[in-house]
């Protein structure tokens, strides 16, 4: 099994490679003349008005917060999905339990209003 | 020093200068993405011990799903991108001496534990290990016990965050 | 062993002979051949990225009822090189107060989180990178890498519609993993196993049929993993301005591009594998190549399908996507996901284990419709209450 994850080792290696030489292609190739008015952010092509930072929008957070926990609940079940074929129907419905645990919370977080963008 | 020390040693080597630029730069979402380096660093360590399965779970939850909340967390709550000033205070010869310490402490202790020197268990070839860990989490005499406490402890953690974050509302 | 059975091994085994006879260590010579395969996937992988650009410009046309580029080349097949070498003498500009590390590292992540993937696609019976045993969830830890390029890249350009284009998009590619992952654990059910290569194997049934609902939820959730529109609030060039990628040009912007394009050519491909048979079809075990052509055509297939839907809807406003993805398709998954594995388990041995799937799936299907059908019943209701009173008080 470990000779695969070598394989996997060195494609990265060889991935990250191959799109560094091509931007580094791009740069011998571009010219090079820097302005501060070309250097400047961006913003609709007038001249930008305050800080670039924006307000804090919590729903973002919350959001990736639920994410998490989903996601932990869902790679729990891998295991138990590859062993389907050979446990008993009694296994499977522990599973179903498990599920049913955590559809719960999402319906908790649903009527919270936890799932709204405001 | 055959090759899979050596890979362990730059693995090694990689978590820890990761871990300590984690601590030391100044930048905040530096640290964040040093951080995704030693937790990279960990999925590395997973495959060298030949859990397949852990080092793409490590990658998907820690790097996927906690990382991104660090740097949430970090961008939504900082104002300027720049410079924070230095990390290290008046004191910190103090606590390398103290964590020296401890170090050398807990490397005592372990060195006399006898499941210091055990050495890997060899795997059957054949034997698939993903549908043997499914088998585990499932079966009475197993883990099936932690397997559904483990699911009570992710909604408990999910209706924490919830209520935490609409306590208003 | 001949080439037209098993071409991989055969020229493998040529070349082993032939640097064996220069004398190489048996380790180099090992590290070598990967690297040598390595090499050649990759190359064909950016080859094909290239022809996608001049598919993606010829269907847009035609979906627009015009005709495309057609001057450069027989029917403008040459203008993708003609982009790439405008895209290479481009400037490099970074804006002043960007972190340069991290400015450029996030193209060059991209791009890689893309070329993964392509170590573990089964192209053919016997032509693929590798066959790891956890394929399944290697497919969402790049997608992962892919998301953390697209943070970076927002974030470092030291630009406010950026960094918003950047939080949005994160908060879309994370919240639709979640049906991707139940959607993918439906394919692992019905084969048993993690390896996208066992998925193929098992699939003497393609698995749309044995779960259709599932193909809709992986779909609709790879097309949003993508950025693709109408998903594509990440680039929405009329709302934010191009949103995470504003700052950069040339090569760079280049590299996001050809890597979304390839992504969406990548997850075509893991459509047509996980539900679809991949390189399956008649003589495919015996004429790997010949699996090679099925795949090719499926994931072609499937790609134009997503061209499809991104250039006939319009774009889905943020707190609809949302609400979409946790309101509707996350409970979907996980009741399709618990039928699945109760009708697999009961009907396992027997004979109408397809057709017990099937009918599982239509029935989850049309109650599914039925609640929404209630459900807009009662918004339609809550709408039609008679508007008298603030009729009048307005006349006042």
């Amino acid at each position: 099994m470990q000779n695969e994850w070598l394989y996997i080792g060195l494609f990265m290696l060889v991935g990250v490679i191959i799109p560094i030489g091509a931007i580094t292609v791009a740069w011998l190739l571009g010219p090079h003349k820097p302005n501060p008015v070309k250097q400047s952010t961006y913003e609709c092509g007038i001249e930008t008005v305050g800080e670039s930072w924006i307000q804090f929008k919590a729903q973002y957070y919350i959001f990736a917060l639920v994410y998490l926990v989903f996601d932990v609940e869902t790679v729990f079940l891998f295991p138990w999905a590859v062993a389907l074929g050979k446990l008993p129907l009694f296994a499977v419905l522990e599973g179903v339990l498990f599920i049913l645990i955590l559809i719960t919370g999402l319906i908790f977080a649903w009527r919270k209003g936890a799932l709204e963008w405001v | 020093m055959d090759f899979m020390q050596i890979i362990f040693l730059l693995c090694a080597a990689l978590i820890l200068g990761a871990a300590l630029m984690v601590v030391t730069t100044r930048n905040m979402i530096h640290a964040a993405l040093w951080l995704i380096a030693t937790l990279f660093g960990v999925a590395v360590l997973y495959v060298l011990l030949n859990a397949g399965f852990l080092a793409v779970v490590q990658v998907v939850i820690y790097i996927g799903a906690i990382a991104i909340l660090f740097i949430f967390a970090v961008m939504l709550t900082r104002r300027e991108m720049r410079d924070q000033g230095p990390q290290l205070n008046k004191g910190w010869w103090m606590a390398g001496l103290i964590s020296l310490l401890s170090f050398s402490g807990l490397f005592m202790l372990f060195t006399n534990w006898s499941g210091f020197r055990r050495t890997m268990v060899e795997i059957p070839a054949g034997l698939d290990t993903l549908k043997e860990l499914g088998l585990a989490l499932v079966s009475p005499n197993a883990f099936v016990v932690p397997f559904e406490v483990a699911s009570v402890l992710l909604l408990a953690a999910l209706i924490g965050a919830v209520y935490v974050s609409f306590r208003g509302k | 062993m001949n080439f037209w059975n098993d071409p991989i091994n055969f020229i493998t085994m040529w070349l082993r002979n032939q640097f064996g006879g220069w004398g190489m260590a048996d380790w180099l010579v090992n590290v070598l051949l990967a690297v040598m395969g390595i090499v050649v996937l990759i190359i064909c992988a950016m080859m094909l990225d290239i022809m996608l650009v001049w598919v993606e410009r010829k269907v847009v046309a035609r979906f627009q009822d015009r005709f495309g580029p057609n001057r450069v080349g027989p029917f403008g097949l040459i203008q993708p090189f003609a982009d790439i070498i405008k895209l290479l003498i481009k400037e490099d500009i970074t804006p002043i107060g960007a972190d340069r590390i991290i400015f450029n590292l996030a193209p060059i992540l991209a791009m890689t989180a893309v070329l993964l993937l392509w170590a573990i696609l089964p192209l053919g019976s016997v032509i693929y990178g590798v066959d790891l045993n956890v394929g399944v969830l290697y497919i969402i830890a790049t997608g992962a890498i892919g998301t953390l390029s697209i943070i970076m890249a927002g974030w470092a350009s030291n630009n406010k519609f950026a960094l918003i284009g950047a939080f949005r998009t994160v908060a879309q590619m994370v919240s639709y993993e979640i049906p991707m992952l139940v959607a993918m654990l439906i394919p692992t059910i019905l084969a048993g196993t993690m390896s996208v290569n066992g998925i193929v194997h098992a699939q003497n049934v393609w698995f749309v049929i044995l779960s259709p609902i599932g193909v809709l939820i992986f779909i609709i959730s790879a097309i949003a993993e993508l950025g693709r529109s109408p998903f594509d609030l990440n680039e929405a060039e009329s709302e934010i301005v191009a949103g995470f990628h504003i700052e950069y040009t040339g090569m760079k912007f280049g590299m996001f591009y050809a890597s979304e394009l390839l992504h969406t050519f990548t997850f075509g491909g893991f459509i047509a594998t996980l539900f679809f048979g991949g390189w399956r079809g008649p003589f495919a075990e015996t004429y790997p190549l010949l699996g090679l052509f099925y795949f090719f055509i499926k994931a072609m297939f499937f790609y134009w399908v997503i061209m499809w839907v991104k250039y006939s809807m319009p774009r889905i406003r943020i707190d609809h996507m949302l609400a979409f993805n946790w309101k509707f398709l996350t409970p979907l998954a996980f009741v399709l996901l618990i039928v699945t594995a109760v009708v697999d388990k009961v009907l396992a041995q027997t004979n109408y284990h397809a057709t017990g799937m099937l009918l599982a799936n239509i029935i989850v299907g049309w109650v599914t419709i039925e609640i929404l059908r209630i459900h807009a019943r009662g918004l339609r209701k809550k709408d039609d209450i008679p508007a008298q009173p603030s009729t009048q008080a307005a006349h006042h």
